[in-house]
Protein backbone atom coordinates (compact mmCIF):
# COMPACT_ATOMS: atom_id res chain seq x y z
CA UNK A 1 0.00 0.00 0.00
CA UNK A 2 2.49 2.44 1.00
CA UNK A 3 4.44 1.56 -1.89
CA UNK A 4 1.68 2.25 -4.57
CA UNK A 5 1.32 5.90 -2.89
CA UNK A 6 4.97 6.35 -2.97
CA UNK A 7 5.67 5.32 -6.46
CA UNK A 8 6.96 7.93 -8.81
CA UNK A 9 4.62 9.16 -11.18
CA UNK A 10 5.44 9.35 -14.94
CA UNK A 11 5.10 13.11 -15.26
CA UNK A 12 4.86 12.36 -19.56
CA UNK A 13 1.72 11.89 -19.39
CA UNK A 14 -1.60 12.21 -17.31
CA UNK A 15 -1.13 9.77 -14.79
CA UNK A 16 -1.96 10.56 -10.76
CA UNK A 17 -2.47 8.51 -8.34
CA UNK A 18 -5.62 9.92 -5.94
CA UNK A 19 -6.87 8.95 -2.34
CA UNK A 20 -10.60 8.37 -2.80
CA UNK A 21 -11.76 8.35 0.91
CA UNK A 22 -11.75 7.75 3.65
CA UNK A 23 -14.10 10.58 3.90
CA UNK A 24 -16.31 10.53 0.96
CA UNK A 25 -20.15 10.01 0.99
CA UNK A 26 -20.18 7.98 -2.31
CA UNK A 27 -17.82 5.36 -0.21
CA UNK A 28 -20.51 4.29 1.97
CA UNK A 29 -18.69 4.32 4.90
CA UNK A 30 -15.31 4.68 5.69
CA UNK A 31 -13.46 3.00 3.22
CA UNK A 32 -9.94 4.35 1.42
CA UNK A 33 -9.33 4.02 -2.19
CA UNK A 34 -6.36 4.21 -3.95
CA UNK A 35 -7.11 5.00 -7.14
CA UNK A 36 -4.28 4.98 -10.15
CA UNK A 37 -5.84 7.07 -12.98
CA UNK A 38 -4.73 8.08 -16.49
CA UNK A 39 -6.50 11.48 -16.66
CA UNK A 40 -10.18 10.35 -16.32
CA UNK A 41 -9.62 6.46 -17.57
CA UNK A 42 -8.93 4.55 -14.17
CA UNK A 43 -5.50 2.55 -14.20
CA UNK A 44 -6.49 0.83 -11.02
CA UNK A 45 -8.42 1.38 -8.00
CA UNK A 46 -7.16 -0.48 -4.83
CA UNK A 47 -9.04 -0.66 -1.58
CA UNK A 48 -7.64 0.24 1.89
CA UNK A 49 -9.73 -1.12 4.52
CA UNK A 50 -9.22 -0.80 8.47
CA UNK A 51 -10.93 2.25 9.16
CA UNK A 52 -13.86 0.76 11.20
CA UNK A 53 -11.33 -2.09 12.62
CA UNK A 54 -13.31 -1.90 16.07
CA UNK A 55 -11.92 -5.71 17.17
CA UNK A 56 -15.63 -7.29 17.53
CA UNK A 57 -14.52 -10.86 17.13
CA UNK A 58 -11.98 -10.41 20.07
CA UNK A 59 -14.68 -9.00 22.25
CA UNK A 60 -16.99 -12.08 21.34
CA UNK A 61 -14.29 -13.77 23.61
CA UNK A 62 -14.71 -11.87 26.59
CA UNK A 63 -18.26 -11.32 26.71
CA UNK A 64 -20.72 -14.46 27.99
CA UNK A 65 -22.57 -16.09 25.01
CA UNK A 66 -25.63 -14.52 25.64
CA UNK A 67 -23.57 -10.48 25.91
CA UNK A 68 -21.82 -10.95 22.12
CA UNK A 69 -26.05 -10.27 20.60
CA UNK A 70 -25.78 -6.61 20.80
CA UNK A 71 -22.20 -6.36 19.31
CA UNK A 72 -23.51 -8.75 16.62
CA UNK A 73 -25.84 -5.72 15.93
CA UNK A 74 -22.74 -3.35 14.82
CA UNK A 75 -21.29 -5.91 12.44
CA UNK A 76 -24.02 -5.26 9.61
CA UNK A 77 -25.64 -1.76 11.13
CA UNK A 78 -27.78 -1.33 8.18
CA UNK A 79 -29.58 -5.03 8.77
CA UNK A 80 -28.78 -5.58 11.92
CA UNK A 81 -31.06 -8.60 12.23
CA UNK A 82 -28.76 -10.91 9.70
CA UNK A 83 -26.00 -11.25 12.18
CA UNK A 84 -28.45 -11.34 15.22
CA UNK A 85 -30.12 -14.63 13.65
CA UNK A 86 -26.48 -15.83 12.42
CA UNK A 87 -24.98 -15.85 15.70
CA UNK A 88 -27.98 -17.44 16.97
CA UNK A 89 -28.67 -20.02 14.88
CA UNK A 90 -24.34 -20.67 15.01
CA UNK A 91 -25.11 -21.17 19.06
CA UNK A 92 -28.25 -22.88 18.70
CA UNK A 93 -26.53 -25.67 16.59
CA UNK A 94 -23.95 -25.76 19.30
CA UNK A 95 -25.89 -26.54 22.46
CA UNK A 96 -28.68 -28.24 20.44
CA UNK A 97 -31.19 -25.86 21.64
CA UNK A 98 -34.62 -26.35 19.60
CA UNK A 99 -35.77 -22.66 18.89
CA UNK A 100 -40.04 -23.04 18.66
CA UNK A 101 -41.77 -22.61 15.38
CA UNK A 102 -43.03 -19.30 15.84
CA UNK A 103 -39.65 -17.99 16.87
CA UNK A 104 -38.73 -19.12 14.10
CA UNK A 105 -41.66 -17.04 11.58
CA UNK A 106 -40.77 -13.86 14.16
CA UNK A 107 -37.50 -14.02 12.97
CA UNK A 108 -38.11 -14.74 9.13
CA UNK A 109 -40.37 -11.47 9.42
CA UNK A 110 -38.30 -9.44 11.29
CA UNK A 111 -35.70 -10.48 8.97
CA UNK A 112 -36.85 -9.98 5.44
CA UNK A 113 -38.32 -6.45 6.76
CA UNK A 114 -34.29 -5.35 7.81
CA UNK A 115 -33.89 -6.54 4.04
CA UNK A 116 -36.38 -4.45 2.72
CA UNK A 117 -34.92 -1.37 5.19
CA UNK A 118 -31.56 -2.28 4.16
CA UNK A 119 -32.02 -1.96 0.35
CA UNK A 120 -33.98 0.73 0.92
CA UNK A 121 -30.62 2.44 1.49
CA UNK A 122 -28.42 0.77 -0.58
CA UNK A 123 -30.71 1.60 -3.59
CA UNK A 124 -31.21 5.30 -2.45
CA UNK A 125 -27.44 6.08 -1.76
CA UNK A 126 -26.72 4.05 -5.00
CA UNK A 127 -29.29 6.60 -6.93
CA UNK A 128 -27.56 9.78 -4.95
CA UNK A 129 -23.79 8.62 -6.02
CA UNK A 130 -25.28 8.26 -9.54
CA UNK A 131 -26.65 11.66 -9.17
CA UNK A 132 -30.04 11.65 -8.28
CA UNK A 133 -31.36 12.99 -5.13
CA UNK A 134 -34.84 12.21 -4.84
CA UNK A 135 -35.05 8.55 -4.88
CA UNK A 136 -32.84 8.34 -2.16
CA UNK A 137 -35.58 10.57 -0.02
CA UNK A 138 -38.08 8.14 -0.99
CA UNK A 139 -36.26 5.46 -0.19
CA UNK A 140 -35.63 6.69 3.20
CA UNK A 141 -39.45 7.60 3.66
CA UNK A 142 -40.16 3.71 3.39
CA UNK A 143 -37.54 2.85 5.73
CA UNK A 144 -39.21 5.03 8.32
CA UNK A 145 -42.21 3.09 8.47
CA UNK A 146 -40.04 -0.03 8.79
CA UNK A 147 -38.10 1.25 11.21
CA UNK A 148 -41.59 2.03 13.14
CA UNK A 149 -42.90 -1.45 12.89
CA UNK A 150 -39.61 -2.83 13.89
CA UNK A 151 -39.34 -0.45 16.99
CA UNK A 152 -42.69 -1.29 17.98
CA UNK A 153 -41.52 -5.41 17.66
CA UNK A 154 -38.21 -4.61 19.75
CA UNK A 155 -37.66 -1.20 20.79
CA UNK A 156 -34.72 -0.04 18.66
CA UNK A 157 -34.59 1.87 15.24
CA UNK A 158 -31.56 0.47 13.90
CA UNK A 159 -29.40 -1.65 16.08
CA UNK A 160 -32.06 -4.43 16.93
CA UNK A 161 -30.65 -6.98 19.28
CA UNK A 162 -34.24 -8.92 18.84
CA UNK A 163 -33.02 -12.25 18.63
CA UNK A 164 -31.74 -14.28 21.36
CA UNK A 165 -29.99 -17.79 21.79
CA UNK A 166 -32.90 -19.74 21.70
CA UNK A 167 -35.53 -17.36 19.60
CA UNK A 168 -36.51 -13.97 20.16
CA UNK A 169 -37.17 -11.45 22.37
CA UNK A 170 -40.63 -10.18 22.63
CA UNK A 171 -43.72 -11.69 20.51
CA UNK A 172 -45.72 -8.93 17.99
CA UNK A 173 -47.23 -6.48 20.06
CA UNK A 174 -51.12 -5.74 19.18
CA UNK A 175 -52.55 -5.04 16.16
CA UNK A 176 -49.08 -5.38 14.78
CA UNK A 177 -49.70 -7.84 12.00
CA UNK A 178 -52.65 -5.02 10.33
CA UNK A 179 -50.05 -2.58 10.65
CA UNK A 180 -47.54 -4.62 8.78
CA UNK A 181 -49.94 -5.86 6.24
CA UNK A 182 -51.16 -2.56 5.38
CA UNK A 183 -47.56 -1.39 5.18
CA UNK A 184 -46.73 -4.17 2.24
CA UNK A 185 -50.03 -3.14 0.55
CA UNK A 186 -48.61 0.15 0.21
CA UNK A 187 -45.20 -0.73 -0.54
CA UNK A 188 -45.99 -3.24 -3.66
CA UNK A 189 -47.17 -0.18 -5.01
CA UNK A 190 -44.56 1.94 -3.99
CA UNK A 191 -42.00 -0.54 -5.64
CA UNK A 192 -43.94 -0.24 -8.63
CA UNK A 193 -43.71 3.52 -8.41
CA UNK A 194 -40.07 3.61 -7.11
CA UNK A 195 -39.18 1.87 -10.80
CA UNK A 196 -40.85 4.90 -12.44
CA UNK A 197 -39.31 7.03 -10.90
CA UNK A 198 -35.62 6.05 -11.23
CA UNK A 199 -35.37 2.27 -12.13
CA UNK A 200 -36.31 2.44 -16.06
CA UNK A 201 -34.77 6.06 -16.31
CA UNK A 202 -32.91 6.64 -19.37
CA UNK A 203 -29.81 8.28 -17.56
CA UNK A 204 -29.71 6.17 -14.97
CA UNK A 205 -30.02 3.56 -17.14
CA UNK A 206 -26.90 4.55 -19.39
CA UNK A 207 -25.08 5.03 -16.20
CA UNK A 208 -25.29 1.50 -15.00
CA UNK A 209 -26.27 -1.09 -18.10
CA UNK A 210 -22.90 -2.09 -19.68
CA UNK A 211 -20.88 -0.88 -16.99
CA UNK A 212 -18.14 -2.80 -14.41
CA UNK A 213 -19.76 -6.37 -15.80
CA UNK A 214 -18.26 -9.16 -13.63
CA UNK A 215 -19.32 -12.38 -15.16
CA UNK A 216 -20.43 -15.44 -13.52
CA UNK A 217 -16.99 -17.54 -13.23
CA UNK A 218 -15.09 -14.07 -11.96
CA UNK A 219 -18.13 -13.89 -9.00
CA UNK A 220 -17.75 -17.45 -7.89
CA UNK A 221 -14.08 -17.28 -8.11
CA UNK A 222 -13.80 -14.27 -6.06
CA UNK A 223 -16.29 -15.17 -3.45
CA UNK A 224 -18.69 -13.13 -4.60
CA UNK A 225 -22.21 -13.34 -2.47
CA UNK A 226 -26.07 -12.56 -2.57
CA UNK A 227 -27.47 -10.10 -5.22
CA UNK A 228 -23.60 -9.95 -6.35
CA UNK A 229 -23.29 -13.41 -6.89
CA UNK A 230 -27.33 -13.37 -8.22
CA UNK A 231 -26.43 -10.36 -10.33
CA UNK A 232 -23.77 -12.16 -12.07
CA UNK A 233 -26.70 -14.95 -13.15
CA UNK A 234 -25.15 -17.51 -10.58
CA UNK A 235 -28.82 -18.61 -9.32
CA UNK A 236 -27.50 -19.27 -5.54
CA UNK A 237 -29.74 -18.40 -2.75
CA UNK A 238 -29.01 -19.86 1.04
CA UNK A 239 -32.38 -19.33 1.80
CA UNK A 240 -33.57 -21.13 -1.00
CA UNK A 241 -31.09 -23.99 -1.31
CA UNK A 242 -29.59 -24.61 2.54
CA UNK A 243 -32.78 -23.78 4.22
CA UNK A 244 -32.49 -22.69 7.99
CA UNK A 245 -35.37 -21.57 10.39
CA UNK A 246 -38.53 -21.24 8.61
CA UNK A 247 -37.93 -20.58 4.75
CA UNK A 248 -39.05 -24.15 4.31
CA UNK A 249 -42.32 -23.38 4.62
CA UNK A 250 -42.58 -20.11 2.17
CA UNK A 251 -43.02 -19.34 -1.71
CA UNK A 252 -40.77 -17.60 -3.12
CA UNK A 253 -38.58 -16.65 -6.30
CA UNK A 254 -34.87 -15.86 -6.47
CA UNK A 255 -34.32 -13.14 -8.81
CA UNK A 256 -31.04 -13.71 -11.22
CA UNK A 257 -29.34 -11.31 -13.47
CA UNK A 258 -29.82 -11.70 -17.07
CA UNK A 259 -28.64 -8.49 -18.42
CA UNK A 260 -32.13 -6.98 -17.71
CA UNK A 261 -30.78 -3.53 -20.10
CA UNK A 262 -27.29 -4.35 -20.61
CA UNK A 263 -25.06 -7.27 -20.14
CA UNK A 264 -25.42 -9.98 -17.07
CA UNK A 265 -23.03 -9.09 -14.28
CA UNK A 266 -22.78 -5.43 -15.17
CA UNK A 267 -24.37 -2.57 -12.02
CA UNK A 268 -27.64 -2.35 -13.33
CA UNK A 269 -28.25 -6.16 -13.12
CA UNK A 270 -26.92 -5.92 -9.76
CA UNK A 271 -28.85 -2.93 -8.90
CA UNK A 272 -32.43 -4.81 -10.23
CA UNK A 273 -31.76 -7.57 -8.24
CA UNK A 274 -31.82 -5.62 -5.38
CA UNK A 275 -35.04 -4.20 -6.53
CA UNK A 276 -36.90 -7.16 -7.25
CA UNK A 277 -35.84 -8.93 -4.28
CA UNK A 278 -37.57 -6.62 -2.15
CA UNK A 279 -41.01 -7.89 -3.55
CA UNK A 280 -39.93 -11.59 -2.82
CA UNK A 281 -39.54 -10.14 0.88
CA UNK A 282 -42.77 -8.76 0.64
CA UNK A 283 -43.81 -11.83 -0.54
CA UNK A 284 -42.36 -13.45 2.88
CA UNK A 285 -43.62 -11.36 5.30
CA UNK A 286 -46.79 -11.57 4.31
CA UNK A 287 -47.07 -15.08 3.71
CA UNK A 288 -45.10 -15.61 7.46
CA UNK A 289 -48.09 -13.34 9.01
CA UNK A 290 -50.68 -15.20 7.62
CA UNK A 291 -49.29 -18.75 8.20
CA UNK A 292 -48.14 -17.10 11.94
CA UNK A 293 -48.31 -20.59 14.13
CA UNK A 294 -48.86 -19.80 17.64
CA UNK A 295 -46.61 -21.22 20.57
CA UNK A 296 -43.72 -19.99 22.42
CA UNK A 297 -41.24 -17.50 20.93
CA UNK A 298 -38.37 -18.82 23.28
CA UNK A 299 -37.20 -22.16 23.87
CA UNK A 300 -37.11 -23.21 27.55
CA UNK A 301 -34.69 -23.34 30.05
CA UNK A 302 -31.76 -21.24 28.20
CA UNK A 303 -29.66 -20.73 31.00
CA UNK A 304 -28.12 -17.34 31.62
CA UNK A 305 -24.86 -18.11 32.01
CA UNK A 306 -24.45 -20.44 29.64
CA UNK A 307 -21.97 -23.20 29.64
CA UNK A 308 -21.25 -24.87 25.92
CA UNK A 309 -19.76 -28.25 25.55
CA UNK A 310 -16.42 -28.08 23.74
CA UNK A 311 -17.08 -28.02 19.80
CA UNK A 312 -17.84 -25.84 16.84
CA UNK A 313 -20.54 -24.85 14.76
CA UNK A 314 -21.52 -23.09 11.40
CA UNK A 315 -24.15 -21.51 10.62
CA UNK A 316 -25.01 -19.95 7.14
CA UNK A 317 -27.61 -17.48 6.80
CA UNK A 318 -28.41 -14.96 3.54
CA UNK A 319 -27.72 -12.02 4.64
CA UNK A 320 -29.36 -8.67 2.74
CA UNK A 321 -25.30 -8.25 1.53
CA UNK A 322 -25.20 -12.20 0.88
CA UNK A 323 -24.28 -15.24 2.48
CA UNK A 324 -23.21 -14.56 6.25
CA UNK A 325 -21.63 -17.69 8.13
CA UNK A 326 -20.96 -17.61 11.81
CA UNK A 327 -18.30 -19.61 12.92
CA UNK A 328 -18.41 -20.34 17.04
CA UNK A 329 -16.09 -22.66 18.58
CA UNK A 330 -16.33 -23.19 22.83
CA UNK A 331 -13.94 -24.82 25.03
CA UNK A 332 -15.87 -25.69 27.71
CA UNK A 333 -16.60 -22.47 29.32
CA UNK A 334 -19.10 -19.99 29.46
CA UNK A 335 -17.32 -17.71 26.62
CA UNK A 336 -16.61 -18.40 23.48
CA UNK A 337 -13.23 -19.77 22.61
CA UNK A 338 -13.30 -17.90 18.90
CA UNK A 339 -16.39 -16.13 17.10
CA UNK A 340 -15.68 -15.82 13.42
CA UNK A 341 -18.12 -14.02 11.18
CA UNK A 342 -17.64 -14.25 7.56
CA UNK A 343 -19.34 -11.88 5.83
CA UNK A 344 -20.44 -10.49 2.02
CA UNK A 345 -18.80 -6.95 1.68
CA UNK A 346 -15.03 -8.03 2.70
CA UNK A 347 -14.71 -10.69 -0.22
CA UNK A 348 -16.87 -7.82 -2.91
CA UNK A 349 -13.84 -5.35 -1.94
CA UNK A 350 -11.84 -8.09 -3.29
CA UNK A 351 -12.83 -7.93 -6.68
CA UNK A 352 -12.70 -3.95 -7.31
CA UNK A 353 -8.99 -4.08 -7.83
CA UNK A 354 -9.32 -6.49 -10.89
CA UNK A 355 -12.63 -5.06 -12.28
CA UNK A 356 -11.92 -1.45 -11.90
CA UNK A 357 -8.96 -0.69 -14.37
CA UNK A 358 -10.37 0.78 -17.64
CA UNK A 359 -13.55 2.17 -16.11
CA UNK A 360 -14.07 5.95 -15.80
CA UNK A 361 -13.22 7.64 -12.65
CA UNK A 362 -17.23 8.10 -11.78
CA UNK A 363 -17.84 4.53 -13.00
CA UNK A 364 -15.95 3.61 -9.82
CA UNK A 365 -18.34 5.09 -7.83
CA UNK A 366 -21.01 3.44 -9.36
CA UNK A 367 -19.40 -0.04 -8.85
CA UNK A 368 -18.42 0.56 -5.23
CA UNK A 369 -22.07 1.57 -4.80
CA UNK A 370 -23.71 -1.39 -6.87
CA UNK A 371 -21.59 -3.92 -4.64
CA UNK A 372 -23.37 -2.30 -1.86
CA UNK A 373 -20.77 -2.70 0.46
CA UNK A 374 -20.70 -1.55 4.51
CA UNK A 375 -17.60 -0.35 6.45
CA UNK A 376 -18.34 -2.11 9.70
CA UNK A 377 -19.29 -5.66 7.48
CA UNK A 378 -15.42 -5.15 5.69
CA UNK A 379 -13.74 -4.50 8.98
CA UNK A 380 -15.36 -6.05 11.66
CA UNK B 1 -25.12 58.16 19.23
CA UNK B 2 -24.55 60.36 15.90
CA UNK B 3 -26.33 62.60 13.85
CA UNK B 4 -25.33 61.83 10.26
CA UNK B 5 -27.98 63.76 7.85
CA UNK B 6 -30.89 65.46 9.40
CA UNK B 7 -32.53 65.78 5.63
CA UNK B 8 -33.04 62.05 6.41
CA UNK B 9 -35.54 62.50 9.26
CA UNK B 10 -33.86 62.92 12.62
CA UNK B 11 -31.42 60.73 14.28
CA UNK B 12 -29.85 58.03 12.64
CA UNK B 13 -28.04 56.18 15.24
CA UNK B 14 -25.41 53.40 14.74
CA UNK B 15 -26.43 49.69 16.25
CA UNK B 16 -24.88 49.23 19.11
CA UNK B 17 -21.70 46.35 18.35
CA UNK B 18 -23.82 43.47 20.58
CA UNK B 19 -26.57 44.31 18.37
CA UNK B 20 -24.62 43.89 15.43
CA UNK B 21 -23.43 40.45 16.85
CA UNK B 22 -27.00 39.37 17.41
CA UNK B 23 -27.59 39.99 14.22
CA UNK B 24 -24.69 38.06 12.43
CA UNK B 25 -25.59 35.56 15.52
CA UNK B 26 -28.86 35.40 14.04
CA UNK B 27 -27.82 34.93 10.44
CA UNK B 28 -24.71 32.35 11.96
CA UNK B 29 -27.37 30.04 13.45
CA UNK B 30 -29.47 29.42 10.79
CA UNK B 31 -27.25 28.44 8.38
CA UNK B 32 -25.20 26.23 10.14
CA UNK B 33 -24.01 23.93 7.50
CA UNK B 34 -22.68 20.43 8.71
CA UNK B 35 -19.39 18.25 7.68
CA UNK B 36 -21.36 14.65 6.17
CA UNK B 37 -18.99 12.32 8.32
CA UNK B 38 -20.55 9.21 9.20
CA UNK B 39 -18.50 6.88 10.43
CA UNK B 40 -20.56 4.24 11.80
CA UNK B 41 -24.04 3.25 12.74
CA UNK B 42 -24.55 6.35 13.66
CA UNK B 43 -24.24 7.73 9.99
CA UNK B 44 -27.17 5.59 8.90
CA UNK B 45 -29.23 7.97 11.66
CA UNK B 46 -27.52 10.71 10.56
CA UNK B 47 -28.75 9.99 7.37
CA UNK B 48 -32.51 9.50 8.73
CA UNK B 49 -32.04 12.99 10.19
CA UNK B 50 -31.49 14.45 6.86
CA UNK B 51 -34.89 12.38 5.71
CA UNK B 52 -37.98 13.45 5.16
CA UNK B 53 -39.26 12.81 8.73
CA UNK B 54 -36.58 14.63 10.69
CA UNK B 55 -35.59 17.19 8.01
CA UNK B 56 -32.66 18.79 9.57
CA UNK B 57 -32.43 21.24 6.71
CA UNK B 58 -35.46 23.47 7.99
CA UNK B 59 -33.02 24.51 10.70
CA UNK B 60 -30.74 25.59 8.16
CA UNK B 61 -28.48 22.64 8.20
CA UNK B 62 -27.35 21.34 5.00
CA UNK B 63 -24.32 18.61 4.82
CA UNK B 64 -21.55 19.41 2.60
CA UNK B 65 -19.12 17.00 1.37
CA UNK B 66 -16.46 19.05 1.96
CA UNK B 67 -14.54 20.49 5.30
CA UNK B 68 -13.97 23.85 3.86
CA UNK B 69 -17.74 24.74 3.28
CA UNK B 70 -18.58 23.11 6.44
CA UNK B 71 -19.26 25.36 10.06
CA UNK B 72 -19.82 22.01 12.33
CA UNK B 73 -18.92 18.79 11.95
CA UNK B 74 -21.03 15.83 13.42
CA UNK B 75 -18.70 12.89 14.13
CA UNK B 76 -21.61 9.81 13.73
CA UNK B 77 -19.85 6.63 15.14
CA UNK B 78 -17.11 4.72 16.62
CA UNK B 79 -14.27 6.78 16.25
CA UNK B 80 -10.88 3.88 15.59
CA UNK B 81 -7.45 5.04 15.99
CA UNK B 82 -6.46 4.36 12.32
CA UNK B 83 -9.66 6.82 11.34
CA UNK B 84 -8.93 9.88 14.38
CA UNK B 85 -5.63 11.11 12.63
CA UNK B 86 -7.90 11.93 9.40
CA UNK B 87 -10.70 13.24 11.65
CA UNK B 88 -8.31 15.51 13.41
CA UNK B 89 -6.99 16.27 9.65
CA UNK B 90 -11.09 17.29 8.49
CA UNK B 91 -11.39 19.34 11.66
CA UNK B 92 -8.07 21.11 10.51
CA UNK B 93 -9.45 21.69 7.15
CA UNK B 94 -12.78 23.56 8.74
CA UNK B 95 -12.69 27.22 8.58
CA UNK B 96 -12.76 29.28 12.15
CA UNK B 97 -15.40 29.05 13.66
CA UNK B 98 -16.21 25.88 13.84
CA UNK B 99 -17.89 23.57 15.76
CA UNK B 100 -18.32 19.75 16.78
CA UNK B 101 -21.23 17.44 17.62
CA UNK B 102 -20.67 14.30 19.15
CA UNK B 103 -22.96 11.49 17.95
CA UNK B 104 -24.02 8.80 20.07
CA UNK B 105 -22.26 6.62 22.97
CA UNK B 106 -18.55 5.70 20.75
CA UNK B 107 -18.08 9.01 19.74
CA UNK B 108 -18.52 10.46 23.65
CA UNK B 109 -16.42 7.83 25.61
CA UNK B 110 -16.14 4.67 23.23
CA UNK B 111 -19.44 3.58 24.45
CA UNK B 112 -20.02 -0.45 23.75
CA UNK B 113 -16.36 -0.59 22.82
CA UNK B 114 -14.49 -0.08 25.68
CA UNK B 115 -12.57 -4.09 25.56
CA UNK B 116 -11.59 -3.32 21.77
CA UNK B 117 -7.81 -2.56 21.37
CA UNK B 118 -8.78 -0.48 18.53
CA UNK B 119 -11.54 2.23 19.00
CA UNK B 120 -10.73 5.57 20.74
CA UNK B 121 -12.28 6.25 23.68
CA UNK B 122 -14.25 9.05 22.90
CA UNK B 123 -13.68 12.08 19.60
CA UNK B 124 -12.85 14.68 22.19
CA UNK B 125 -9.47 13.19 22.85
CA UNK B 126 -8.90 14.25 19.22
CA UNK B 127 -11.21 17.74 18.54
CA UNK B 128 -12.97 19.37 21.25
CA UNK B 129 -16.59 19.06 21.14
CA UNK B 130 -19.24 21.10 21.82
CA UNK B 131 -22.52 19.24 22.16
CA UNK B 132 -22.67 15.49 23.01
CA UNK B 133 -25.77 13.67 22.15
CA UNK B 134 -26.15 10.46 24.07
CA UNK B 135 -27.92 7.13 22.89
CA UNK B 136 -26.75 4.17 20.91
CA UNK B 137 -27.63 5.38 18.43
CA UNK B 138 -28.80 8.53 18.84
CA UNK B 139 -33.03 8.67 17.54
CA UNK B 140 -33.33 11.37 14.83
CA UNK B 141 -35.19 14.03 17.57
CA UNK B 142 -31.52 13.84 19.92
CA UNK B 143 -29.57 14.81 16.95
CA UNK B 144 -32.15 17.68 16.20
CA UNK B 145 -32.27 18.57 19.64
CA UNK B 146 -28.56 18.46 19.53
CA UNK B 147 -28.60 20.68 16.62
CA UNK B 148 -30.75 22.93 18.26
CA UNK B 149 -28.88 23.39 21.48
CA UNK B 150 -25.44 23.84 19.52
CA UNK B 151 -27.72 26.82 17.56
CA UNK B 152 -27.99 28.32 21.31
CA UNK B 153 -24.89 28.27 21.79
CA UNK B 154 -23.91 29.89 18.83
CA UNK B 155 -26.64 32.47 19.27
CA UNK B 156 -25.14 33.23 22.97
CA UNK B 157 -21.46 33.83 22.04
CA UNK B 158 -19.73 36.71 21.00
CA UNK B 159 -18.82 36.79 16.86
CA UNK B 160 -15.69 38.61 17.67
CA UNK B 161 -14.15 35.86 20.14
CA UNK B 162 -14.51 33.23 17.73
CA UNK B 163 -12.53 35.14 14.97
CA UNK B 164 -8.77 34.03 15.42
CA UNK B 165 -6.97 37.19 14.95
CA UNK B 166 -5.06 37.52 11.36
CA UNK B 167 -2.35 36.03 10.60
CA UNK B 168 0.27 38.68 9.93
CA UNK B 169 1.27 38.87 6.66
CA UNK B 170 4.50 37.97 5.29
CA UNK B 171 4.65 39.13 1.49
CA UNK B 172 4.78 34.85 0.86
CA UNK B 173 1.11 33.83 -0.97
Amino acid sequence: MEKLILRRVDRNNEEMILNFGPQHPSTHGVINFIVETDGEVLRKAVPDVGYLHRSIEKIGEVTGWHGFMPFTDRIDYVAAMFPNEGYATAVERLTGIEVPRRAQYLRAISCELARIASHLVSLGTMSMDIGAFTPMLHGIRERETINDLIEALCGARLTYNYHRIGGVAFDLPEGWKERTLAFLDHFDKFLVEFDRLISFNEIYVRRLANVAVITGKDAVDYGLVGPNLRGSGVDWDVRRDLPYGAYDDFEFAVPVGQGFKGTVGDCYDRYYCRCLEMGESSKIVRQALLQLPEGEIMAPKVARNLKVEAGEALSRVESARGEMAFYVVADGTNKAYRVRARTGSFTAMGIIESASPGLMIADLVALIASLDVVAPEIDR
Amino acid sequence: MAKIDSEVGGDVTFFHTSQLDQLINLARENSLWYLLFGLACCGIELIQTGGPRADLMRFGAIPRASPRQADFMIVAGTLTYKMAERAKLLYDQMSEPKYVISMGSCANCGGLFQLAYSVCKGVDKVVPVDVYVPGCPPRPEALTEGLIRLQDKVRNERWQDKRRAPVQGTGAA
